[in-house]
């Protein structure tokens, strides 16, 4: 891409290994791929243990295990401890799934940094529902274990339609289970979520009065626990900074050993996204041409090109202008000032509508029956 | 939460802070987080291991950098920093 050169890239600070696509869990609005069943390949050990240490030595220091489930993974351990070894601080993010209590004890051995546990809700029905799974005591379980082990622990809960009226119990909830963060990360309508958004996009008035609530706790629990609170940029008026901008901090490596700017670029048309079996690190992150893609302004349109926002906003997420405009060169439409706002309007309206109205339509679960139904 | 000078500080166990190499500076990591510390804020985390008290670590640095009068610096950060999970005083 013009204007483009090595000297000008800054190096990734964020790795996040999907290392599965695996789960045992089939939440629908899980952010793998549609078509995840296709792609059955995953690195070998050896492999993901070349791309830490690659991807170390240009500055990433953040490193995510993430999935599917990651402990599906048996050589998790062993990727741990190369990681501890490298400098890394080592991020589990984990449905709980599958974890014990030695397992836990192997992993801080090994020099794991932390763990992120998923709960889908307050309540164990709405959490076994939404999991596709019974796992909602097993998850408090490994909560606890996470901090009897004396490592910081993330409470992850993923909020929509189903769960947004639960936030004082989910809030409560994190207390008991002694988080040290919380994250309450409205859904991200990609993947599965797009798929099932008229089932799982809340209504403006479900939104304000949770994030009300959410608000007011964060400030009794001040010094206590932190609240990273993900907002639902569909009811924003300027976009996300997706990613800190394209290519300039997370690198992304799916399973099969795609490597991509964000873990949904895969749905992007012509990116030819590299794999490390056929390249490093180093060359993917400076000179593939899925990295340098949207990297800098000199791709965008107006009224991003012209706009005086566009240092800050870097045009919004690609992704979501693909998925709802067509057209991946598109300003975001969250933002107010794309022709094409309505879209959000549009879609807001239309989930509304579904909340209210008798049609019976089920949540597509993620698994693989589905993945092979809907792509 | 204001420092108390009668105990000692010492660096959270929840957070790690290491020198990067890449960055040429300290950082300290956290969950999905890091934050980078210019060299003075790096030389008075260091000092907080749990066996120095708020004037140890003042008396410390001024002979370090062979200055007088860091208190009131060195107290503002550090109320920062306690104020950010990153020391304790237990």
């Amino acid at each position: 891409m013009a204007g483009f050169n090595k000297s000008n890239i800054t190096p990734p600070r964020w790795l996040l290994a999907e290392l599965t696509y695996a789960c045992p869990l089939q939440c629908p609005y899980c952010s793998n791929p549609l078509d995840y069943a296709n792609y059955k390949t995953e690195l070998s050990t050896e492999d993901w243990k070349r791309v830490l240490t690659q991807a170390r030595k240009l500055g990433a220091v953040q490193l995510g295990f993430s999935g599917g489930e990651p402990l599906t993974r048996t050589d998790l351990p062993e990727l741990v401890k190369h990681a501890r070894e490298l400098g890394y601080y080592s991020n589990l993010i984990t449905s709980g799934y599958g974890m014990t209590e030695a397992k836990i004890i192997e992993l801080k051995e090994a020099g794991l940094d932390h763990i992120q546990v998923s709960i889908q809700a307050s309540s164990q029905e709405l959490n076994d529902h939404i999991a596709g799974t019974a796992s909602f005591e097993h998850k408090k379980q490994v909560a606890h274990l996470v901090k009897k082990h004396g490592y910081p622990m993330v409470l992850c809960v993923v909020i929509h339609r189903e769960n947004i009226h639960q936030m004082p119990e989910i809030l409560a909830m994190a207390e008991e289970l002694g988080a040290d963060y919380l994250e309450l990360a409205n859904t991200q309508y990609y993947g599965w979520a797009h798929l099932n958004r008229d089932l799982l996009l809340p209504t403006r008035e479900q939104f304000v009065t949770a994030e009300a609530i959410a608000q007011a706790f964060k400030e009794k629990v001040a010094g206590k626990m932190k609240i990273y609170y993900v907002v639902p940029d569909f009811y924003e008026d300027r976009p996300k900074a997706c990613m800190n901008g394209w290519g300039t901090t997370f690198l992304t490596i799916a399973p099969d050993g795609v490597a991509l700017p964000c873990h949904s670029a895969r749905e992007l048309p012509g990116l030819d996204c590299p794999n490390v079996n056929d390249y490093s690190v180093e060359e993917i992150w400076y000179e593939s041409k899925a990295f340098n893609f949207f990297r800098g302004f000199e791709w965008m349109q107006e009224p991003c090109r012209s706009c005086d926002e566009k240092q800050k906003d870097f045009g919004g997420c690609r992704c979501q202008a693909y998925l709802l405009t067509g057209d991946m060169y598109h300003t975001d439409p969250v933002c107010s000032k794309s022709p094409e706002h309505e879209v959000i309007t549009q879609l807001i309206d239309t989930a509304r509508a579904h909340s209210l109205g008798n049609e019976e339509r089920p949540l597509i679960f993620r698994n693989s029956k589905n993945s092979k139904l809907v792509q | 939460m204001a420092i108390n000078p009668d105990k000692p500080l010492t660096f959270s166990r929840l957070h790690r802070l290491q020198w990067e190499e890449a960055q040429q500076k300290y950082v300290i990591l956290y969950p999905e987080g890091m934050v980078e510390l210019n060299q003075s804020s790096a030389a008075i985390l260091q000092l907080c291991n749990g066996s120095r008290q708020l004037a140890d670590i003042i008396s410390e640095l001024e002979t370090q950098f062979a200055t007088a009068g860091l208190g009131p610096d060195v107290t503002a950060f550090l109320e920062v920093a306690l104020n950010n999970g990153w020391i304790q005083q237990i």
